[in-house]
């Protein structure tokens, strides 16, 4: 991501961006691991990690693990840094909004 | 007076961590709202501002725990399948639900739903706490960061109330039975 202006702040922005992002990477992964899981037989028996939870167990740990990866990763890059908060916000809510949109069942069904 | 054990979890997972979660969110929504504007007539004090960052945190623990009690504990008993040649379905609440076309949709829509959908709230609040906890009032001068922050923490409450209001007609319909019965009361005839 491109660096921006900084603000008036005495804490730059990438922390928070990067805690923003990770949370839209997270949401979005879940509701593709669910949806594959759905319709995918090999996928769904792969994510079965604890069996009286089946394949539920598999899609959220991945999910949390992608997501605290990529979070720990992007604060480790861009704590000290402003970056375009704008821009990283506006993909966040993106991922989040097809996060939402494919963890209902009729969108699932349309794939 | 008794309960099933089951049930009683049931009632920690949705009364004690769920609903106490949806009502916390409408308390958690204006408070950052109010906290991240920058209209000067509302100023807040450090006192406000830490008793939003624990309430923030409470939340955070309100939102993992019923997530995992959901799927941990409830789940296993929702989804367990009946041994071969059984009748009776009410100890099955999954096959329960599927054995009727007036119910099987409380499955195949609402449970298939909620188990992932009510997963956005606990990652969404523990960004949001984290976010306020790391910037607090300052965040009022970050404003993409404060729109995303309210963004999701409405997501997050939407997503707890898809959650709760699929758990509380799903249980309705075909609720988790079985367990030790738990004493919780000797009554009188009067």
């Amino acid at each position: 991501m491109n660096v921006a202006n900084s603000t008036a702040s005495p804490l730059t922005n990438g922390s928070g961006a990067a805690a923003i992002l990770a949370a839209g990477v997270g949401s979005f992964t879940l509701a593709v691991l669910a949806c594959a899981g759905d319709k995918l037989a090999t996928v769904k028996n792969s994510l079965v990690f604890y069996k009286p939870t089946g394949p539920l167990s598999g899609v959220t740990t991945a999910a949390i693990l992608v997501w605290l990866l990529t979070w720990g990763i992007l604060e480790w890059r861009w704590r000290k840094r402003t970056v375009a908060a704008g821009r990283i916000s506006a993909i966040a809510l993106v991922l989040l909004g097809l996060g939402l949109l494919l963890t209902f069942p009729p969108v699932v069904d349309l794939f | 007076m008794e309960i099933a054990a089951r049930g009683l979890w049931t009632l920690i997972h949705g009364m004690g961590f769920g609903a106490l979660y949806l009502l916390a969110c409408s308390g958690a929504l204006a408070e950052l709202y109010r906290f991240t504007t920058s209209s000067q007539l509302y100023e807040s004090t450090p006192g406000q501002e830490r008793f939003l960052k624990i309430y923030l945190l409470t939340m955070v623990i309100l939102a993992w725990a019923a997530v995992l009690t959901g799927a941990y504990v409830i789940y296993p008993w929702y989804r367990a399948a009946p041994p071969p040649g059984t009748v009776g379905l009410s100890m099955f609440p999954q096959r329960l639900l599927m054995s009727s076309p007036a119910t099987i949709g409380w499955h195949s829509l609402g449970m298939e739903w909620k188990e992932h959908v009510a997963w956005l709230a606990p990652i969404s609040i523990t960004m949001v706490a984290f976010v306020f906890i790391k910037y607090g009032r300052d965040i009022k001068n970050h404003r993409q960061l404060r729109a995303a922050v309210l963004t999701f923490a409405m997501v997050s409450f939407v997503a707890a109330g898809i959650a709760g209001f699929c758990g509380a007609m799903i249980n309705k319909y075909a609720p988790v039975q079985g367990g030790a019965m738990i004493q919780l009361n000797h009554g009188e005839e009067k």
